[in-house]
C-alpha cells in the first residue's frame, strides 16, 4: 500500500471551527461534515485506497471558491478538488486533514455558440452531458473516456483524459479552448477563450493534465465538431500478438488514420464475448476493432484498404459492420471490457502504460512471464493507435497478499512500458497509484523542475498534496540557485 | 548588440555555457537559426547562446508517428525527410522568411519556442499540440527533460506545452520529440468571389459547422487580392472523398454565389501563400500583426481599425486569424489594434526594433495572470538569463 503525507493533527482538532467557517462562505447543505454524509467522498475509482475527508464543501459560485480558497490558504488546510470521483489513479482520494472541494453543483452549461463551434459549461457538467446538448444540431464533443456518462469536463481537464476516438482527435488538451481558475489564493484567473493559442506561457496547455495540483477549474470552454456522416468497423482477429501488431504499423504506414483502432487480448476477448455475446472469434489470439469515419466515399474507400491489410498479415477472420447496429455490437464488447472482467474477477486494477506500438509483442510476452510469477491473471485491452495499453490485472482482495501482489505487478508492468521506450500513463494519470514510480522515468532533477511549476501556482503545497510526485520538497529549498563559481568546465566551447 | 556568440554542441558544454552567465551575471539571447530574430522584443544579453550545434535527427520512425532531432536542426532538412515517408508536421507550420526578410524557415526549436501554426491550425492544432517530449538545460543551468516518446502520455505535467511557446526563455531546448502524421494525399480548393467580411465568414462557419472536414478557410478581401475578394476552403484526403466533400460543400454554399474550384497544385501553392503571409511580404516599411480572436468577431475588429487608419488584412483560420498590416507610426497602431482587439489578443509580427521595444509586443497580461507568469518564469530562470525582455519588459 502507498503512504500519504502524515495528517496534521492540529488542523484536525480544529474540525469543528473549520466547518463554520465554511458555513459562513457556503451556507445550509453546502458544507458536510457526517461521517455518513462523507462516505461517498471517501474514495474514487481506485477503490483500494479509501479516507475520509476533514469536511466536504459544495460550492455554487466562483466566489465562493474563490473565498474557500483564500480562507484555505490563510489557514494553511489542504484542498482535495473533485469532480465525478471517477479518476482510475486515486487523484480525488481525501486526505485526513484536508477539505474535499466538489464541484457537483457546477453543473449548467453557461453557452452554446454553433458560429464559433465551441460550448462554455461548468466544470461538474459531466463529459457525455456536452455532446448531449449539441447532438441535435449534428454536434458532439470528441474526447470519449469510457465514463463519460459520468465523469465530469473539470476530471477531464484535470487529467487530459481520451477516449478510443483520441488517435484522430486528439485528447482533452487538444480540445479545450479556455478555462476559468482559481488560484490558492483565492485569485481569479482566465486563460484563452473563444479564439485559438493564447499568447504568453501556455498555462492552459499546463492545467490540462495538472492533476488537481494547480488550481480549482471553475469554468470550460472547449470545442465542438461536426459529427462525421458515417462510421463502419471492422473487426479482425489474428492468430497471434504481432500479426495484429503489425497490421496496425502498416495501417498507420499507409497514411491511415482511423477513428479508433482497439486491440484486445485472448483473456479480455474470452471475458468480453461472455458477457456480451458480440460474436467475437473466440479462436484469436488477438482481436482488432479497427473504426473509420467520414463521408462514407472515403469510409468505403479506407475499408477496402484496411481488409487488403489485414489480409496481408494474417487476419484469421475479418467482419465489416453493415449497419448502425452492428458497428455498435463490435464496440459493445469492448466498451464493457472493464465491467466483464469484473465479472470474472472479485477486483481487477487498471493498468495504463503507453508503449512503442512496435514494442507490443515484446511487453505482452513480458508480462505473461510476470503474471506467472505473481500467480495473477491478466487481460489487455490496447488503444492500438497510439500505444496505450490497459492491463487489467485480476485478484481477490479477500486473501490476504493479492492486492499487495496485483499492486507490485502493476508495477513491474510499468516499468516494462518506461524499459520500452513508453510512459507511466497514457491517460488515466498519476495520482497515488504511480506516485511512487515517477523516479523510473524521471531523474530528481527533472521532478524537481516539475515542482518548481507547482510552487509558481501554490507556493505552501495546498491543493492535492501527497498526489503524483513521490517527495515533497519546500518550495524555499527548491527556488534556491546555487551559483556555480570559477573556472569554466569547458573553456574550449566555441565561441565567435 | 551581443559580442560574442556560444555554440556549445553537447549537453554539458551547454549546461556549463548557462551556469557560467548565472555566476557572471550575463544574460544570453538564446537563437537557434536566427530566423525570428526579429520576433517578440529585442532582447538585452551579453552574449548570444546559439543552440545550431544540436542539429542530427536522433531517431524518425514513421509507423510510431514520432521524429526526435536536436533542436537547432533545420527545418529545411526534417520537413523533405518526412514527405519522403508521406508524412508530415500536421500543424502546417509556416515559413516567415519572407514576411521577416530572412534567409530560412529556422530550426525545430524555433518552429516550437514561437508555437507556429499555419492554415490547418482550425483543425489539426498547433505546434503545441504535437510537441510530445523534450531535453533542454533550464535558466538554472540544469540538464532536464520532460514529456515522453510517444504519441499518448499524462505523466506528469505537460511541460511541453509551457515550453510551446515560451520564446526560449524559460529553457535551452536541445532535443525535441514532436509527433508527426500522415500527409493528405491530395487537396481541392473551393473559391468564393467578391464576398464582404462579415458574408465571407458566415460562409466559412457554415463550411466549418459541416461534416465535410474543411482543413483551411480563408478570405482574402479584394484590396489586397488584385482586386476580387476570393473565400478560400481546402478540402484534403483520399481523392474520392475529397471530390464527394467538394460538391457537397458547394452545394451548402450555393446561395453565396458560385464557386470554382482549384485543383491540387494551385490549391497547394495558394495556401503556401496564405500561410507564409505572402501577402504582406512585400513592403518591409509596413506593420505586421496577428490576432487571434473569436471567428465571428473578425470582420467587426478589422472595420474598427479600418475607421482609424489606412489598413489592409486579410483572414485565416475562418475569420479566426487576422493578418494586418498598418503604415508605420510610433506605437505601431498598438492602442488601435489592442482597443478593438477586446477579446482574443494581438500580437505585433514585424516592427522596427524601437518600436517592438518601446510597445507591448504581447498583449498586457491582467495582474493576477502575469505575476502568475513571473512566478513560473522564475521557477525555471531565477537569475533572469535565458533571453530576459523577449516576451515582456523587465522579465
Ligand atoms: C469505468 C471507467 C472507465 C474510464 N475510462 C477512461 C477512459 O477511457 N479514458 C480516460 O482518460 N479515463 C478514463 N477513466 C478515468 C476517469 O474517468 C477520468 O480520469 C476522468 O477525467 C475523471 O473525471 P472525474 O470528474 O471523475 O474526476 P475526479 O475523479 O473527481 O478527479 C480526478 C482529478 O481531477 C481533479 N479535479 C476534478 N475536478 C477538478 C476541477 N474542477 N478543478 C481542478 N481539479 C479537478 C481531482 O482533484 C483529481 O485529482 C475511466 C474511469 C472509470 C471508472
Amino acid at each position: 500500500m502507498l503512504m500519504m503525507p502524515q495528517p496534521d493533527a492540529e488542523t484536525i482538532a480544529r474540525r469543528a471551527e473549520i466547518a463554520a467557517d465554511l458555513r459562513a462562505i457556503v451556507p445550509g447543505e453546502g458544507v458536510i461534515e457526517t461521517p455518513v454524509e462523507m462516505r461517498a467522498y471517501e474514495t474514487d475509482a481506485l477503490t483500494a485506497y479509501r479516507q475520509m475527508p476533514l469536511l466536504v464543501v459544495l460550492p455554487q459560485t466562483t466566489g465562493q471558491v474563490s473565498r474557500i480558497l483564500r480562507y484555505a490558504h490563510e489557514k494553511s488546510i489542504k484542498v482535495v478538488p473533485r469532480g465525478a470521483g471517477t479518476s482510475l489513479s486515486g487523484g480525488a482520494l481525501p486526505l485526513a486533514d484536508g477539505i474535499i472541494l466538489g464541484l457537483g453543483k457546477f453543473n449548467r452549461i453557461l453557452d452554446i455558440d454553433y458560429e464559433n463551434r465551441c460550448v462554455t459549461a461548468q466544470p461538474g457538467v459531466t463529459n457525455l452531458a456536452i455532446t448531449q446538448a449539441v447532438q441535435h444540431r449534428g454536434f458532439y464533443y470528441a474526447p470519449d473516456p469510457s465514463s463519460q456518462i459520468a465523469c465530469t469536463i473539470g476530471g477531464n481537464i484535470a487529467e487530459n483524459s481520451g477516449g478510443v476516438h483520441c488517435l484522430k482527435y486528439g485528447l482533452t488538451t487538444n480540445n479545450v479552448l479556455g478555462i476559468e481558475m482559481v488560484l490558492i489564493t483565492g485569485e481569479v484567473i482566465r486563460l484563452g477563450g473563444k479564439h485559438l493559442d493564447s499568447e504568453g506561457y501556455d498555462l492552459l496547455g499546463v492545467m490540462t493534465g495538472s492533476e488537481g495540483l494547480l488550481g480549482v477549474v471553475t469554468e470550460v470552454t472547449v470545442r465542438i465538431l461536426a459529427k462525421p456522416e458515417t462510421a463502419r468497423a471492422v473487426l479482425v482477429g489474428f492468430p497471434t500478438n504481432e500479426d495484429a501488431g503489425r497490421c496496425v504499423a502498416e495501417i498507420i504506414s499507409a497514411g491511415i488514420i482511423p477513428g479508433g483502432m482497439e486491440m484486445m487480448d485472448r483473456p479480455a476477448i474470452h471475458a468480453a464475448e461472455d458477457f456480451v455475446h458480440a460474436g467475437y472469434p473466440l479462436d484469436a489470439e488477438a482481436l482488432l476493432i479497427v473504426e473509420l469515419d467520414g463521408p462514407r466515399a472515403e469510409v468505403d474507400h479506407l475499408i477496402a484498404r484496411v481488409s487488403e491489410i489485414a489480409a496481408r498479415n494474417r487476419s484469421q477472420s475479418l467482419r465489416i459492420s453493415n449497419s448502425e447496429d452492428e458497428r455498435l455490437v463490435f464496440w459493445a464488447g469492448r466498451k464493457a471490457a472493464f465491467p466483464a472482467v469484473g465479472r470474472i474477477s472479485p477486483d481487477y486494477i487498471c493498468m495504463d502504460g503507453t508503449i512503442p506500438r512496435k514494442k507490443l509483442p515484446e511487453v505482452l510476452r513480458d508480462m505473461a512471464e510476470l503474471s506467472r510469477k505473481y500467480g495473477l491473471r491478466v487481460a489487455n485491452v490496447f488503444h492500438a493507435g497510439d500505444g496505450n495499453l490497459h492491463p487489467l490485472i485480476l485478484f481477490d482482495a479477500n486473501n490476504a497478499d493479492e492486492l499487495d501482489r496485483a499492486e507490485k505487478f502493476g508495477a513491474d508492468i510499468l516499468r516494462l512500458c518506461v524499459k520500452a521506450g513508453g510512459v507511466l500513463t497514457g491517460e488515466h494519470g498519476v495520482g497515488i497509484e504511480k506516485r511512487d514510480l515517477m523516479p523510473e522515468m524521471f531523474s530528481e532533477i527533472d521532478l524537481n523542475q516539475q515542482q518548481r511549476l507547482k510552487c509558481a501556482f501554490d507556493s505552501q503545497g495546498l491543493l492535492n498534496p501527497g498526489k503524483v510526485f513521490p517527495v515533497l520538497h519546500r518550495c524555499a529549498e527548491l527556488g534556491r540557485l546555487h551559483v556555480h563559481k570559477g573556472q569554466l568546465p569547458f573553456p574550449e566551447i566555441p565561441r565567435f | 548588440m551581443p559580442q560574442s556568440t556560444f555554440a556549445p554542441t553537447s549537453e554539458a558544454e551547454l549546461e556549463s555555457v548557462v551556469r557560467g552567465a548565472i555566476a557572471a551575471k550575463t544574460p544570453l539571447e538564446v537563437t537557434g537559426r536566427n530566423s525570428k530574430a526579429t520576433l517578440g522584443r529585442p532582447v538585452q544579453a551579453a552574449a548570444t547562446l546559439s543552440l545550431s550545434g544540436f542539429s542530427r535527427i536522433t531517431s524518425y520512425e514513421p509507423e510510431e508517428l514520432v521524429l526526435t532531432a536536436g533542436a537547432g536542426t533545420p527545418r529545411s532538412e526534417v520537413e523533405p525527410l518526412l514527405a519522403a515517408r508521406g508524412q508530415c508536421f500536421a500543424f502546417e507550420p509556416p515559413d516567415y522568411s519572407r514576411l521577416l526578410g530572412v534567409g530560412d524557415a529556422g530550426s525545430l526549436g524555433g518552429m516550437i519556442g514561437c508555437n507556429l501554426a499555419g492554415p490547418r491550425r482550425i483543425k489539426a492544432g498547433a505546434a503545441r499540440d504535437h510537441f510530445l517530449g523534450f531535453t533542454g538545460v533550464s535558466g538554472r543551468g540544469e540538464i532536464y527533460q520532460a514529456g515522453g516518446k510517444v504519441v499518448k502520455n499524462v505523466t506528469g505535467y505537460d511541460l511541453p506545452k509551457l515550453l510551446a511557446g515560451s520564446y526560449g526563455t524559460l529553457t535551452a531546448l536541445t532535443s525535441v520529440t514532436i509527433k508527426v502524421l500522415p500527409a493528405p494525399e491530395s487537396e481541392d480548393t473551393l473559391i468564393l468571389e467578391g464576398l464582404d467580411d462579415a458574408t465571407a465568414i458566415r460562409a466559412m462557419s457554415l463550411a466549418l459547422q459541416s461534416p465535410f472536414e474543411v482543413s483551411g478557410a480563408a478570405h482574402l478581401p479584394a484590396t489586397i487580392n488584385a482586386g476580387i475578394a476570393e473565400t478560400l476552403l481546402r478540402l484534403e484526403g483520399v481523392p474520392p472523398s475529397v471530390a464527394y466533400r467538394r460538391d457537397r460543400l458547394a452545394a451548402l454554399l450555393a446561395e453565396f454565389g458560385i464557386c470554382r474550384s482549384h485543383p491540387a497544385d494551385e490549391s497547394r501553392a495558394r495556401w503556401i501563400a496564405v500561410r507564409d503571409v505572402h501577402p504582406f511580404a512585400g513592403d518591409q516599411s509596413r506593420i505586421i500583426w496577428r490576432l487571434s480572436v473569436p471567428p465571428m468577431e473578425g470582420a467587426r475588429i478589422t472595420a474598427a481599425i479600418a475607421d482609424r487608419a489606412d489598413a489592409q488584412w486579410f483572414y485565416d483560420w475562418g475569420g479566426g486569424l487576422i493578418w494586418l498590416s498598418l503604415p508605420s507610426s510610433d506605437d505601431g497602431g498598438a492602442q488601435l489594434v489592442r482597443g478593438a482587439a477586446n477579446s482574443g489578443h494581438a500580437t505585433l509580427i514585424r516592427a522596427p526594433q524601437d518600436v517592438r521595444a518601446a510597445v507591448p509586443v504581447f498583449t498586457p497580461q491582467p495582474t493576477a495572470l502575469e505575476e502568475l507568469s513571473r512566478r513560473v518564469k522564475a521557477g525555471f530562470d531565477p537569475a533572469g538569463i535565458l533571453n530576459p525582455g523577449r516576451m515582456y519588459q523587465g522579465w
